[in-house]
């Protein structure tokens, strides 16, 4: 498993698990804001986010945003 | 100091408010209703003769020594049974008295051996003590028929059974009993024949159910049941107080000396954790310190594949600056983390981290607490709002239902277990607590002596959060909810949605039955019994968090405790058994890669401003790499070098391909351990540490308390942990210099608001101290959330049953899940190097019948362990303690490598390893895998150490 495949699954996985949150890809995005390295997440921000689930995705395109307003 | 052993009352304190004055001697007393006559002459400093009498046990009147006369009473009570009156007015010495004592001590005499100066207990022997106490100075009796010449049983590797110097007085017995709740010891036969047998006549000591914990140890007055230790070396001249360096509950012990030589370790009955007991870690497996493995000199090598060379502390600090100097200039500084150890202090903590953050340059600190409590952090900080447990250990004394979810104690935590146990038993005329078991496996505590489960709910291995959520759903469905509980503390909306959502029909035990394989009917009365039975306690372990919904799990538990009221007083709480000595305290002092001591992130300006301001140095605000992520980046090549403090991680963590191939991928991997462990295969500095015996500091236990360890000998190796990591600090260029791990500490009070009231001078006064310790609790916190949530309002979280990608399949059909044993402690490091191998010299894999037979598996053979990471041999068990689809084993041999087999699969939250599901199928085997002996061919290679060419 490469490194981005590995981080793909993690991020289907938190997405999956904050599902039922009232707005999941905020508390999606977040918890990435909070827990992953930076390289961690400049890696995920780069890929074309292939095999991200919608709620994923959405949450790396939230972080992108954030990151490119600060 | 010369030795004393800690003062015995003869009974145990009453707990009542009420006082009684009475006289005793002429000399008025006063002491709560209920105490003993025995115990008010004791604290007045009257001891009376005694021998069947300890107050760690209940009285029991049968060595008729402690008689006294009391006025207007008949006759000479036993001063142990009676109880003081208001008034009474009590002679414990008369010549009557007298010549009653000399009597009864002379018949007891008259059959013992008079070795007294070849005996072991020489000079700490009780029957000694009041021989000379009562005066006796001739034995008239000529007995011809004794119980003196009988065989000794040295099968214990701890203590010896020498039954001709046994007095009957049934305090092992009674110990057994009462303090370790095992049942063990009984009396065999009667007047000479008296004898006291462990189990069977057939059992000795060792083959019986004595669990050595030492407790009859402990309590005989001879040397009937004697340390080995205490028989080779003599008496202990002098005793420091210290904290046990083993699991989390934190027992304190008098390491007794002579000279720097511990000669035994005698649980502490001040000790607020585990009250004077012990198990047999703490108690006898202290050998692994004076263990010739033991590595004592610095070690340095360029590649994995040379052999060691010994050098001095100077070129091994300067070294291994230079090295991570040329990775950080070469690679730049995200290239560099470390790892801290739940084994350590909290001051070693500390520094390591500090090392990292302040020397480093980057947030790539772990913990070893990565892999087992980490959602407990994770949950806990989101529902109540701080990463702990809300209870003391006392608070189990007043629990009516004690609910134990994913934890196994009387293994892993055997001394709570033991207090737990004490309060299943039901004692002092209270009915004893209702016990519901959540757990794949019958573990011990299912059913043991005077102890029956009222549910054990055998669930498939990783549906937690399900079998959580349909208790829930049974909770709001049948209205057994604490709405004015959860109106005042809870936020209202959240619980409404919570609440909404566990109603839901997908969510009845009915409906998951087909997920948890739990009998729903069995699943609704252990809710209904948890909601109404009175206080409710949960605890949890390694069974909860070690899932890839382990944090989910613990906010579950959370939402339980909080929709029943379960929160804030004593007897009920959500309590977290740790596993390794400090890893509360490892998490408190900011090991985590995203937060600062006392749980505050790393992006919260204030917060990093304020360790800027004391440091000196500016902190980066973004997290680090958590240690899977290190392995990764390891493997990709950005991840160059490792400073791991006292962990295992290529035994301990999971899919140890992975763990080895990060590892071989760095240039500069800095192990500062005890021993060559696994992960020092492919290290390339090895940096000798020092024992809990040999260093001062502090361990939190789970219960937040902060416990005092001391230094009760120098460090063998040269330098105490904390001083090697401030040396290697030196080296890098950063201006250290504590004197004294206090200064640490005063260091840690100053930047943490909730240990903002402890230092080393505070702890020697109180003996330990439960935090938060602040102004507004300036003596501690046994219970937390009171008043509110230490976040404001208690936060209901939705936890969704997410099932794990591990599933079994036609290749893997069966479930593993991994654990731990009593003799042992977690990677096997310490105690493999001690006696406790006796109990256990390998790991077993428990199979069902069932499971065995269609494989055609007996117990004894050897089989292979198969997954999609890995496989691995070793010997089956077979058992019907194991649920039929599940297979079980521990991981505390190397040589198994059961973390072969585990996955990578982790903790959604947390990347908290996936250790409790793992799809597996077994098969006969007919020796080692191909991996097992690649393995040990590596071991010995990459523990080659160049042996010195002598001087001309």
């Amino acid at each position: 498993m490469t490194s981005l495949e590995r981080l793909v699954y993690m991020l289907n996985q938190i997405a999956a698990n904050l599902a039922t949150e009232d707005d999941a890809v905020t508390a999606t995005a977040e918890h990435v804001r909070q827990f992953w390295d930076p390289r961690m997440k400049q890696i995920i921000s780069e890929s074309d986010r292939q095999g991200l689930s919608p709620v994923a995705s959405a949450a790396v395109l939230r972080l992108a945003q954030s990151h490119a307003s600060t | 100091m010369t030795y004393q052993p800690q003062k015995d009352f003869g009974t145990p304190a009453s707990g009542a408010n009420e006082l009684v004055t009475c006289t005793i001697d002429g000399r008025q007393v006063t002491v709560p209703a209920g105490t003993s006559v025995m115990r008010a002459a004791a604290e007045q400093g009257t001891s009376i003769p005694k021998l069947c009498a300890t107050d760690s046990l209940k009285s029991f009147g049968s060595c008729r020594l402690c008689l006294v006369e009391i006025d207007g009473r008949r006759g000479t009570p036993a001063s142990c049974t009676t109880p003081v009156e208001p008034g009474m007015v009590v002679r414990t010495q008369t010549p009557h008295l007298q010549k009653l004592r000399k009597g009864v001590m002379e018949l007891y005499i008259s059959d013992h051996p008079l070795d007294c100066l070849t005996c072991a207990a020489n000079g700490d022997c009780e029957l000694q003590d009041q021989a000379g106490a009562v005066g006796l100075r001739d034995v008239r009796y000529d007995v011809q028929s004794t119980h003196l010449g009988q065989e000794k049983d040295h099968s214990n590797p701890y203590f010896d059974f020498d039954p001709s110097k046994c007095i009957a007085c049934s305090r092992c017995i009674r110990a057994c009993d009462e303090v370790q709740g095992t049942l063990a010891l009984t009396m065999e036969g009667r007047g000479w024949d008296s004898k006291i047998s462990a189990g069977l006549a057939s059992d000795d000591f060792l083959g019986s159910e004595c669990v050595s914990c030492g407790a009859c140890v402990q309590a005989c007055p001879t040397a009937t049941l004697v340390e080995k230790k205490v028989v080779e070396i003599g008496t202990p001249e002098r005793s420091f107080v210290t904290t046990c360096a083993y699991c989390g509950v934190g027992c304190t012990f008098r390491a007794e000396m002579r000279g720097e030589q511990l000669v035994r370790m005698v649980p502490y009955k001040d000790g607020k954790a585990n009250r004077g007991h012990s198990c047999v870690k703490g108690r006898f497996a202290w050998g692994y310190a004076q263990h010739q493995d033991r590595i004592l000199k610095p070690m340095i090598r360029k590649s994995i594949n040379d052999p060691w060379r010994e050098v001095e502390w100077d070129e091994a600090f300067a070294y291994t600056a230079s090295e991570l100097k040329r990775i950080a200039d070469t690679y730049g500084r995200h290239a560099l983390g470390g790892i801290t150890s739940s084994r350590c202090t909290n001051e070693e903590t500390f520094l390591v981290q500090k090392l990292v953050r302040a020397g480093f340059g980057n947030n790539n600190v772990d913990t070893c607490a990565r892999v087992c409590h980490s959602p407990t952090g994770y949950g806990l900080k989101t529902t109540f709002g701080t990463s702990a447990g809300t209870q003391d250990f006392d608070s189990v004394q007043e629990c009516d239902v004690i609910l134990i979810i994913g934890a196994n104690p009387t293994d892993g935590h055997p001394v709570f277990a033991s207090r737990m146990k004490r309060r299943l038993r039901g004692q002092d005329g209270r009915p004893p607590a209702k016990l519901i078991v959540i757990d794949p496996r019958r573990t011990d505590i299912v059913r043991s002596p005077h102890i029956e489960a009222e549910h054990h709910l055998p669930l498939r291995p990783g549906t937690n959060v399900a079998v959580l959520t349909a208790m829930a759903h049974v909770i709001v469905s049948e209205k057994l909810m604490d709405e004015a509980f959860i109106r005042e503390r809870c936020d209202w909306d959240e619980f409404s949605h919570w609440a909404e959502f566990v109603s839901q029909p997908r969510n009845s035990p009915e409906s998951l039955q087909p997920v948890t394989l739990v009998d729903p009917e069995e699943l609704r009365a252990a809710a209904r019994l948890y909601a109404t039975g009175g206080n409710a306690a949960i605890y949890y372990g390694l069974g909860v968090t070690e899932h890839s919904q382990g944090s989910s799990t613990v906010m579950a538990i959370a939402n339980l405790a909080m929709a029943t009221g379960n929160i804030g007083r004593r007897g009920v709480g959500v309590n977290p058994l740790r596993g390794q000595n400090n890893v509360q305290g490892a998490c408190d002092m900011g090991s985590f890669p995203h937060e600062l001591s006392g749980y505050r992130h790393i992006s919260d300006g204030p917060t990093r401003q304020l360790f800027e301001n004391d440091w000196g140095v500016s902190l980066d605000p973004e997290p680090g790499l958590r240690i899977p992520n290190m392995l990764d980046a390891a493997v990709d090549g950005v991840f160059k070098a490792l400073y791991v403090q006292g962990e295992d991680i290529l035994q301990s963590d999971p899919n140890t391909k992975h763990v080895s191939a990060g590892l071989a991928a760095m240039e500069c991997v800095i192990v500062h351990d005890l021993f060559l462990n696994e992960t020092a295969n492919y290290a390339h500095i090895f940096l000798p540490g020092s024992t809990f015996l040999e260093k001062n500091g502090t361990f939190t236990n789970a219960e937040r308390r902060i416990q005092p360890v001391r230094k009760v000998m120098s460090p063998i190796n040269g330098l105490e942990d904390w001083q090697v990591t401030q040396r290697l600090a030196q080296a890098m260029g950063l201006d250290w210099n504590y004197q004294h791990p206090s200064e640490i500490m005063d260091e840690i009070a100053r930047l943490t608001p909730t240990f903002a009231g402890v230092s080393f001078a505070r702890l020697d006064e109180e003996g330990s101290l439960q935090w938060p310790v602040n102004d507004a609790a300036p003596d501690g916190s046994p219970i937390m959330h009171v008043d509110g949530f230490v976040r404001g309002k208690g936060k209901f979280v939705v936890t969704d049953y997410v099932p794990t990608d591990e599933k079994t399949g036609p290749r893997f059909p069966l479930l593993l899940t991994t654990g731990r044993i009593l003799s042992h402690y977690n990677v096997g490091a310490q105690t493999r190097r001690t006696e406790n191998v006796a109990w256990h010299p390998e790991d077993l894999l428990e199979i069902h019948p069932v499971d065995a037979e269609d494989r055609g598996i007996k117990s004894g053979d050897w089989v292979k362990l198969a997954s999609r990471a890995g496989e691995t041999t070793l010997r089956a068990t077979v058992t019907d303690r194991v649920a039929p689809g599940v297979v079980y084993t521990t991981f505390h041999h190397a040589v198994t490598q059961a973390n072969v087999v585990t996955t990578d699969y982790s903790d959604w939250a947390t990347n908290c390893p996936e250790y409790k599901v793992t799809a597996v199928q077994i098969s006969p085997s007919n020796g080692p895998t191909d991996w097992q002996e690649e393995y040990e061919a590596l071991s010995e290679r990459a523990r080659r150490i160049a042996t010195k060419v002598p001087a001309e």
